[in-house]
């Protein structure tokens, strides 16, 4: 009896199989496929699984425990609603893409040893850049290019870091990482770049607007939460992570002020929302890491309903800058109020899943009395509701209406978004069922009055604000700056430095090699050439002095 | 469609009433003030925790505070034409 299917393995299997089928059996199947892998997780008992011996090495590629489980069931479940969403796309490649994606996600939750961890990571990357490129544009291309440079820099780092830490401790197993030494912080910096901890996150915001419509929902949900995961695991507590997460929560308000278009403004919203995931990693508390562990879960959930929400306008509409939309609520209604309800889960608005979760976190930096962490993790509250609450749905589905009139979005999408706002609404009612499968014991109940009281306030007062700013919160046609300037824009402005330098080096030292071969030349000429001193006959005279001089100087030497 | 057609209906409607909707709102957002004034505070952990409608202040500050910074910073430093990297034109049908 076989009590482990690594369900990283049947995915990839039934990946292979979903390759090779077409029309309505390959939609059958991407959905079985799927719920088929969901099933084999729920059915997973903690322990640890297909251990072998590799050379000196321990791989246990199966450890299963509270915190993998709670990453693993979301992942299956966020695979479940994204191929219901994607079922009327006709392109095998994201498919297969899409699936092996999750299988190294679930292969990154379940790996007890770090070489397993590591190969599972870049299966990761060499998959989900095709759900980038298979939107089949220039910019795509270019745009996934610069996202598989970035994780392979970063896959790097982590292989680096995983040998130094073998090196440094004779083992391969994957726990916290106590040493502090290259290894620490090569590993910390190789998953930071996954989580998109600024200045290291362009590569998300980069390439998650141009991905296709339906890999942005997969691509939103799986890379940046893995890396939480792996943070939860190995670095807990790490002090600086609290204020690389303040940083990052409010990085991404400012930008999403900015943003023009709505998926890259949602994009800013993650690298926000991890912000809240890696600040409750470094506070360490039990309250934090399960706070962070629930907020990951619900996160996945809201986010890809907001990004199927906008995604479904770009399908229907062919754009996505808020410029260019407004006045669609009348044409796509069931896709705003799908929307709504993800955009008032991620707002933290009581009675939705945000509510349950990210209250945690901000309660565990009070618990702690950290005020600075409290009351800028808070503003960035605020700030979330203002631009996924309130500036896109306004400016995309009420507002100036653009005179675009789009038919609803297709019905596959519709039942994708409903069953995520379903989750989003069954968790703000019952947070119970969610905190069951925490890693740890949760004793915090969000729906106290000071709660509730305090929320309101925050978000209405909000409101408020933004109602009375208007006129000037709309998006601007313009592009943001962001740190993926370095490599798109001073990169290879000091590449091109770079190259006319050594030209120019190379010209003025070949100029000058042939100025002095050209001297040469001309000097040997002198010597040798017609009329040169050494071609001129010499008369017979100095002929026979000289022979009389060396056999006068053989004769003396003889004598000697 | 027709799910669609009466959801659309409904906002409709909604639209429609938006002054009385937003009155109500506001009398809301009043009584939460009034209440969080005269109601035991829940905490004592940061000094703000005692003052009455802190969260709503906060709250609009916040909102008033990140769209000042972000559009200054966007207008002074971050700000590019759309074809700045020399790519565009990325839309699907």
């Amino acid at each position: 009896m076989i009590d482990f299917i690594h369900p990283s393995l049947v995915l990839i299997a039934g990946a292979l199989l979903l390759a090779v089928l077409q029309g309505r059996a390959r939609q059958v199947w991407q959905i079985a496929l799927p719920a088929f892998v969901l099933l084999i997780i729920l059915g997973l008992e903690p322990g640890l699984y297909g251990q072998m011996g590799f050379g000196a090495l321990e791989l246990v590629p199966g450890r299963v425990d509270k915190l993998s489980l709670v990453f693993a069931y979301i992942f299956g479940i966020i695979l479940i609603i994204g191929n219901i969403y994607a079922l009327h796309v006709d392109d095998r490649v994201q498919h297969v893409a899409a699936m092996v994606y999750a299988s190294g996600a679930l292969g990154v939750v379940l790996a007890g040893d770090l070489v397993s961890l590591y190969v599972f990571w870049e299966l990761m990357v060499i998959s989900s850049v095709w759900l980038i490129w298979q939107r089949r544009t220039d910019v795509s291309w270019r745009a996934g290019m610069r996202y598989m440079l970035v994780h392979a820099f970063g896959g790097m780092l982590l292989l680096a870091g995983l040998l130094a830490h073998y090196q440094a401790t004779g083992s391969m197993a994957f726990e916290a990482f106590e040493t502090r030494g290259w290894s620490f912080y090569l590993i910390l910096v190789a998953f930071m770049i996954n989580a998109a901890v600024p200045p290291l996150h362009a590569w998300l915001t980069d390439a998650y607007p141009e991905a296709t419509v339906t890999g942005a929902i997969f691509l939103s949900a799986l890379t940046t939460k893995t890396a939480v995961y792996t943070l939860i695991r190995g670095f807990p507590g790490t002090e600086i992570l609290v204020w690389l997460g303040v940083i990052m929560a409010l990085y991404g308000v400012v930008y999403a002020v900015l943003a023009n278009d709505i998926r890259r403004l949602l994009a800013y919203h993650i690298i926000s929302q991890v912000g809240y995931m890696v600040a409750g990693v470094g506070m360490g508390t039990t309250l934090a890491l399960s706070g962070v562990s629930a907020h990951a879960f619900t996160h996945i959930l809201y986010k890809a309903l907001l990004l199927m929400g906008a995604g479904a306008v770009l399908h229907m509409t062919g754009r996505s800058k808020l410029t260019e939309l407004g006045g669609l609520y009348r044409w796509m209604p069931i896709t705003f109020v799908l929307y709504m309800v993800g955009g008032l889960s991620i707002s933290a608005f009581p009675l939705f899943s945000g509510f349950v979760s990210k209250t945690m976190i901000v309660e565990a930096a009070a618990v702690d009395y950290r005020s600075w962490v409290f009351l800028l993790l808070t503003m960035a509250s605020a700030g979330t509701f203002l631009h996924t609450g309130l500036k896109l749905p306004y400016f995309t589905f009420m507002g100036k209406d653009s005179g675009l009139r789009p038919r609803e979005a297709p019905r596959n999408m519709l039942i994708a978004m409903g069953i995520a706002a379903v989750f989003c609404f069954l968790i703000g009612i019952f947070p119970q069922a969610l905190y069951a499968i925490l890693p740890h014991e949760v004793d915090y109940n969000a729906y106290t009055a000071g709660h509730l009281l305090k929320e309101m306030q925050l978000l209405l007062f909000t409101g408020l604000g933004f109602f009375l700013l208007l006129r000037h919160v709309g998006g601007d046609a313009k592009i943001s700056l962001d740190t993926d300037w370095f490599y798109r824009r001073l990169g290879p402005v000091l590449m091109v430095a770079a190259r006319d330098f050594v030209t120019a080096v190379d010209r003025s030292f070949r100029a000058r090699f042939m100025e002095a071969l050209q001297w040469a030349l001309a000097a040997s000429h002198e010597r040798f050439g017609h009329g040169g001193r050494l071609a001129q006959s010499w008369p017979t005279g100095s002929m026979a002095l000289w022979t009389m001089l060396v056999l006068a100087v053989l004769l003396v030497l003889f004598a000697l | 469609m027709s799910v669609s057609t009466r959801t659309g209906n409904i906002l409709e409607a909604l639209v429609a009433r938006r002054r009385p909707l937003r009155n109500t709102v506001l009398v809301i957002m009043a009584l939460l003030v009034v209440v969080d004034v005269f109601k035991e505070p829940a905490y004592e952990r940061f000094a703000w925790d005692g003052i009455g409608g802190f969260a709503a202040f906060y709250g609009f500050i916040s909102c008033v505070l990140i769209i000042v910074v972000s559009k200054a910073l966007g207008y002074a430093f971050l700000y590019r034409k759309e074809n700045y990297y020399g790519e565009s034109g990325n839309r699907d049908d």
